[in-house]
């Protein structure tokens, strides 16, 4: 077993699945000679060709419709956004077309858009964003988050297979920072299945992407306090893993709802929401939530390291809530 | 009044199709008609057609002459006035007028209302209201038959007003980029909604667009099925052939206000007059008549099989059943086990 990388795990997952099945090809900017802007798709032309690796024009709105329309007749795109960010420009084609389809007429459309969103590499207000709640507020999507390097595999070759429309935030601060061995063998990670990253008794920490990393290093903090978290990695948002959830908290009966993505609209008020209307009777404490401030993910390095959540917020929190 | 709308010359048709496409054509396009005059005119009018309603009255030439020599295996992606070209796709009546009553049995089952329909065995894409969007679903569509050098074509409808729109212009570009086979084509009708074509656009003509995406750009008479089909002919061959995208602009004019609910009040009362001398039915009966290929007789007598199919086909939606109110939460997603 080799040590591979976030990143690398996405290629292998979207390179295994072009082995395997004709139908899937990448379709973005600058994916095919280049290789795509984070390499996710280096190599590929060489060995898929031009017509299965396509460079397009800069069009999100355009890719995203060309990956719908070939999705119609049968094929299984993979559209690249070279930030998350740009999904914006296709907003309406996910929004509107990509996830009614289904609803109104039978026709799934089995593609994937995927593209690096999140902070913590100065990339400033248009190369930082965390823009998932927009879809997971629209029926018909799928959302996945991953925050491992097997997960990012998994879930690339999950999101290729399943039937109906996925968008795929990989997270650009796991890129090359997160590595771990894989299997040689085939496997996917379900989308909807949340992981427990880690099993505690005190407080339940809920959360996803690179705030995982930040949940675990405060729980190696508050262990030596006696705090005992169990952090559970949601890895989709849409679904997401009510139960997985819903368990813990019944367990812990405290609850630390964690995203990088900012406050008003965040899945932590959705997590709120639910837990308060299925859980409530379970719970010894106000349901918490550590986000971004409502605000533009700013540049400047004290800005930026302002606006993402941290360990120490999560150590906060966490003390608070234990002593409550 | 501005009648002068063919500003370039048209290419003249060289020949005219087989007799039988003919009168194929005369069918589609009577059909066409007399179900939008019972949709619009009757049942919605008698509350049996809830929402908006839109229809295509004066321009059944368009899709008609373009859709009725495709190939099965073609795509269709209709805008808003192409009823004809479900019909020649083969949607049924019946499916049609359960699919405007909300019926369980439409194209959507009720999921959708009145144009919105699509069936993936009969390569019709369903019309997204967003005007534009059809257009890179199209250009992905002749995509996936270049990469697979499959010879199929897609057809591609939209009206003036969605020329303005972002996402027209990156599936136009897009397509004749990779010069795909998809064959792009406007139905000019001077109007989008009340507004005239010089507040949609700068330049005198759609098709002048073409040319700045590296693109034919063809202006034919909208209202001539027969100048619709020996464009289309040819820009479909062009396309199968594998010399990529072409658009036509079929300059026609909107014979009803934008929807069932507007009395187009805007529209100066001249053109409707100008345009009525230029019905592509009357004209085309009048062609045919003049060939010997029909008579008078023969004209009335298709009206009454039409009305009779249409008859039928409403008695028949009429009793279909509503979807149950729990079919709302049905196939958001994937609901079987292997697709
Ligand atoms: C993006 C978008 N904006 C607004 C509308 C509302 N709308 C529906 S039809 C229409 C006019 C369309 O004009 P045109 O494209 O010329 O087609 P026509 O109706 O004349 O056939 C408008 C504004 C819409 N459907 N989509």
């Amino acid at each position: 077993m080799a040590v591979t990388t976030y990143v690398e795990a996405i290629r292998q997952g979207i390179w295994e699945e072009m082995e395997k099945d004709e139908r899937v090809f990448v379709i973005g900017e600058d994916v095919g000679i280049y290789g795509g802007a984070f390499k996710v798709t280096a190599g590929m032309l060489e060995r898929f060709g031009e017509w299965r690796i396509i460079d397009t024009p800069i069009s999100e709105s355009g890719i995203v419709g060309a990956a719908i329309g070939a999705a119609l007749m049968g094929m299984r795109p993979v559209a690249e956004m070279q930030f998350a960010d740009f999904i914006s420009c296709a907003f309406d084609q996910i929004t509107n077309f990509a996830a009614k389809c289904r609803y109104r007429w039978g026709a799934g459309i089995p593609i994937v858009v995927r593209g690096p969103s999140g902070g913590g590499v100065h990339g400033g207000p248009f190369h930082s964003q965390n823009p998932e709640m927009y879809f997971v507020h629209t029926p018909g999507l799928k959302v996945v988050c991953p925050a491992t390097a097997y997960d990012a595999k998994g879930l690339i070759k999950a999101a290729i297979r399943d039937p109906d429309p996925v968008i795929y935030f990989e997270h650009k601060f796991l890129y090359r920072r997160v590595k771990e061995e894989l299997p040689t063998d085939d496997f996917v990670v379900p989308i909807g299945k949340a992981a427990i990253r880690r099993k505690g008794a005190d407080i339940t920490i809920v959360t996803y992407g690179a705030m995982v990393y930040t949940a675990l290093d405060a729980a190696k903090e508050l262990e030596k306090e006696g705090i005992d978290l169990e952090i559970i990695d949601l890895r989709s948002l849409l679904p997401f893993d009510k139960e997985a959830v819903l368990d813990s908290v019944r367990k812990t009966n405290k609850v630390i709802l964690l995203h990088e993505d900012t406050q008003i609209g965040g899945f932590a008020g959705e997590l709120a929401a639910i837990i308060s209307e299925e859980a409530f009777e379970y719970l010894d404490g106000p349901i918490r939530r550590i986000t971004a401030p409502n605000t533009p993910v700013p540049y400047s390095p004290p800005l930026e390291e302002f606006f993402l959540p941290k360990v120490s917020d999560v150590i906060r929190v966490a003390r608070e809530l234990y002593a409550y | 009044m501005k009648t002068n709308i063919l500003a370039r010359d048209t290419v003249p048709p060289i020949t005219l199709p087989p007799d039988k496409t003919l009168l194929d054509m005369l069918y589609y396009m009577k059909l066409t008609r007399e179900l939008e005059f019972r949709i619009e005119r009757k049942l919605y009018r008698q509350g049996k057609i809830v929402g908006g309603v839109y229809v295509g009255r004066g321009q059944e030439a368009i899709a008609v002459g373009s859709c009725i020599d495709l190939r099965q295996d073609d795509a269709v992606c209709p805008s808003h006035r192409d009823m004809g070209a479900f019909l020649i796709r083969g949607m049924t009546l019946r499916t049609i007028l359960a699919q405007y009553m909300g019926r369980k049995t439409g194209a959507t089952k009720g999921k959708d209302s009145n144009m919105h329909m699509g069936d993936l065995s009969k390569n019709l894409v369903a019309f997204v209201s967003m005007l534009g969007d059809n257009v890179p679903v199209a250009a992905g569509i002749g995509l996936s038959f270049k990469m697979r050098g499959q010879d199929r074509v897609a057809l591609c409808f939209f009206g003036d007003g969605a020329t303005s729109r972002g996402d027209w212009h990156e599936g136009i570009n897009m397509a004749s980029v990779f010069k795909v086979p998809v064959v792009f084509i406007c139905n000019n009708n001077q109007y989008a909604y009340s507004t005239p074509l010089e507040r949609q656009m700068a330049v005198e003509n759609v098709a002048d667009r073409a040319e700045a995406y590296g693109m034919p750009g063809e202006i034919i008479d909208g209202n001539d099925i027969v100048a619709v089909w020996d464009a289309a002919s040819r820009a479909i061959e062009r396309a199968r052939s594998g010399h990529g995208p072409a658009l036509i602009e079929c300059k026609t004019f909107r014979m009803t206000g934008h929807s069932a609910h507007d009395d187009a009040g805007y529209v100066p009362h001249e053109l409707f007059e100008f345009w009525k001398e230029r019905d592509p039915i009357h004209r085309f009966e009048q062609l045919l008549t003049d060939r010997g290929l029909t008579t008078p007789t023969a004209i009335e007598e298709l009206q009454q099989r039409i009305n009779f199919e249409i008859d039928e086909a409403i008695q028949a939606a009429e009793k279909d059943p509503l979807p149950e109110p729990a079919d709302c939460l049905r196939d958001v997603y994937f609901e079987g086990t292997e697709e």
